[in-house]
């Protein structure tokens, strides 16, 4: 589904990304960990050409993303993306958000749109909500939307950037939830997430970044088994310590 | 001996009073639609990517803001006539004042407008345009459903401001002896020799026209970011 081969990036002299390669097959959840400026949402922004990258391929459902003849627009529209600080459209009710791409995008039907985004909220839990605007909601809740919003858009594929940073302790959970159950139902995911315990949860593979390099790619049980590097052992131990 | 005011010619210069008002007022409706517009263009060739439409932008925002607007309208006065002449085949001598003045502003606006409008889209998180993005928008739809919408509603105050100054700055055109509503005062100030009167006069109505505008500003203001 997703192949990245030899990806590097650069700005100046400074390598974000050096030689990355991996990749992620249909219905498989990869969780992409690392200390902060490791390039892993470098990485993952790179996947649906967010980020421009100097060097290397990134194949996605056969489309290549560094291709200059690639649409990137028509792309991205077929793969999900969940940022760190939601960016939902303040401008616009929650309803307008999830059908605005939708309509826009796909060329669907306004009736469509809604309907469609209004089963989404439901499944995300704030159906309630459907009326207001963002800023009446919590993180958890303007989080779950955006995942909703993503998911409209009948993606392929989904790419989470630090989904639960920006969230207040309490509400990561909720926001957690609606992730696993995605991941339950087969969808196939990337998950930049320094939450280890969903790692071990739902993750197929655990992806270890440090430097702009990827340190570790291994399963789950192995990479919290026996981590190979000793960034690795470094990283869990200061992470898994509380 | 002291001065004595005498009113008296105001009334019966009334309708022509209003007509250099509407003259006023059809300048500063036209700078303001154009200077928003191309202001508009300007702002995103100014935070374009693509050098050569950065630096043309830059250059013409510059330009107009380091030059007195009356020199502006004295150029147009002098150039653009005589070319809008021999664009349409139009007689020498058609008055053209008015087009000329109109032109004008909407270009010398148009960099103000564009200073203030490229500010309004900086002010939108740049996480904005990738969201747009990653739901699959192409760069337009992403300026107009998400970008710029956003920016207008927390602009509108200050575009708002800018065509209050923009009004007052009309009477300018006096150089050009259009009788907009400062020159039609002047010019009946001077032909009853009630200069004083005529002036205050004007003075009073450009007063209440401004104050208003900018207190209804501030109102829309509280209105939509109390706090």
């Amino acid at each position: 589904m997703i192949k990245i081969q030899n990806v590097s990036k650069h700005y100046g002299d400074f390598n974000v990304l050096k030689d990355c390669s991996t990749s992620v097959s249909k219905g498989e959840v990869v969780v992409v960990c690392g200390p902060s400026g490791s390039g892993k949402s470098t990485l993952i922004k790179c996947v649906n050409g967010l980020e421009p990258f100097q060097a290397g391929e990134i194949i996605v459902d056969g489309t290549s993303v560094g291709d200059p003849k690639t649409k990137l627009s028509k792309l991205r529209s077929r793969v999900g993306m969940v940022f760190q600080h939601f960016e939902l459209f303040p401008h616009m009710s929650i309803t307008e958000n999830l059908a605005i791409a939708q309509i826009k995008v796909l060329g669907r039907s306004r009736e469509q749109a809604m309907d469609k985004g209004l089963k989404l909220l439901d499944r995300v839990g704030l159906k309630a909500h459907a009326h207001k605007f963002p800023g009446q909601l919590s993180g958890g809740q303007q989080q779950r939307v955006a995942i909703a919003r993503a998911l409209a858009m009948d993606p392929i594929c989904m790419l989470f950037d630090e989904p639960t940073s920006a969230l207040d302790p309490e509400m990561i959970n909720e926001v957690l939830d609606v992730m696993t159950e995605l991941a339950q139902e087969g969808m196939t995911m990337m998950c930049v997430t320094h939450e280890m315990g969903f790692a071990k949860r739902v993750a197929h593979r655990v992806i270890f970044m440090d430097q702009g390099q990827i340190v570790e790619d291994d399963s789950k049980e192995a990479f919290f088994a026996t981590p190979r590097s000793e960034r690795a052992r470094q990283f869990l131990a200061k992470i898994l310590q509380h | 001996m002291t001065y004595e005011f005498d009113w008296s010619s105001i009334p019966g210069a009334l309708p022509f009073l209003w007509d250099g008002l509407l003259v006023s007022l059809k300048i500063t409706l036209l700078a303001v639609v154009v200077g928003i517009v191309w202001g508009t263009l300007l702002a995103m060739m100014r935070l374009s990517s693509l050098r050569p439409l950065s630096l043309f932008a830059a250059g013409y925002v510059n330009l107009f803001r380091a030059v007195p607007l009356v020199m502006v309208l004295l150029w147009f006065f002098l150039i653009v006539p005589k070319f809008i002449e021999q664009l349409f085949g139009l007689a020498p001598g058609t008055d053209l004042r008015l087009t000329s003045a109109m032109i004008g502003f909407a270009l010398f606006e148009s960099a103000y407008y564009s200073e203030i409008i490229r500010a309004g889209i900086q002010s939108v998180p740049k996480g904005q345009l990738s969201a747009s993005y990653a739901l699959g928008m192409t760069y337009p739809q992403a300026m107009r459903l998400v970008v710029l919408s956003q920016a207008f509603r927390n602009m509108v105050p200050l575009l708002l401001t800018q065509a209050i100054i923009l009004f007052q700055d009309t009477s300018l055109v006096y150089v050009s002896a259009l009788a907009d509503f400062f020159g039609a005062a002047y010019k009946v100030g001077d032909r009853d020799g009630r200069l004083v009167e005529l002036l205050l006069f004007a003075g009073l109505v450009y007063f209440v026209i401004c104050y208003s505008a900018s207190t209804l500003v501030k109102r829309l203001q509280k209105k939509y970011h109390p706090a």
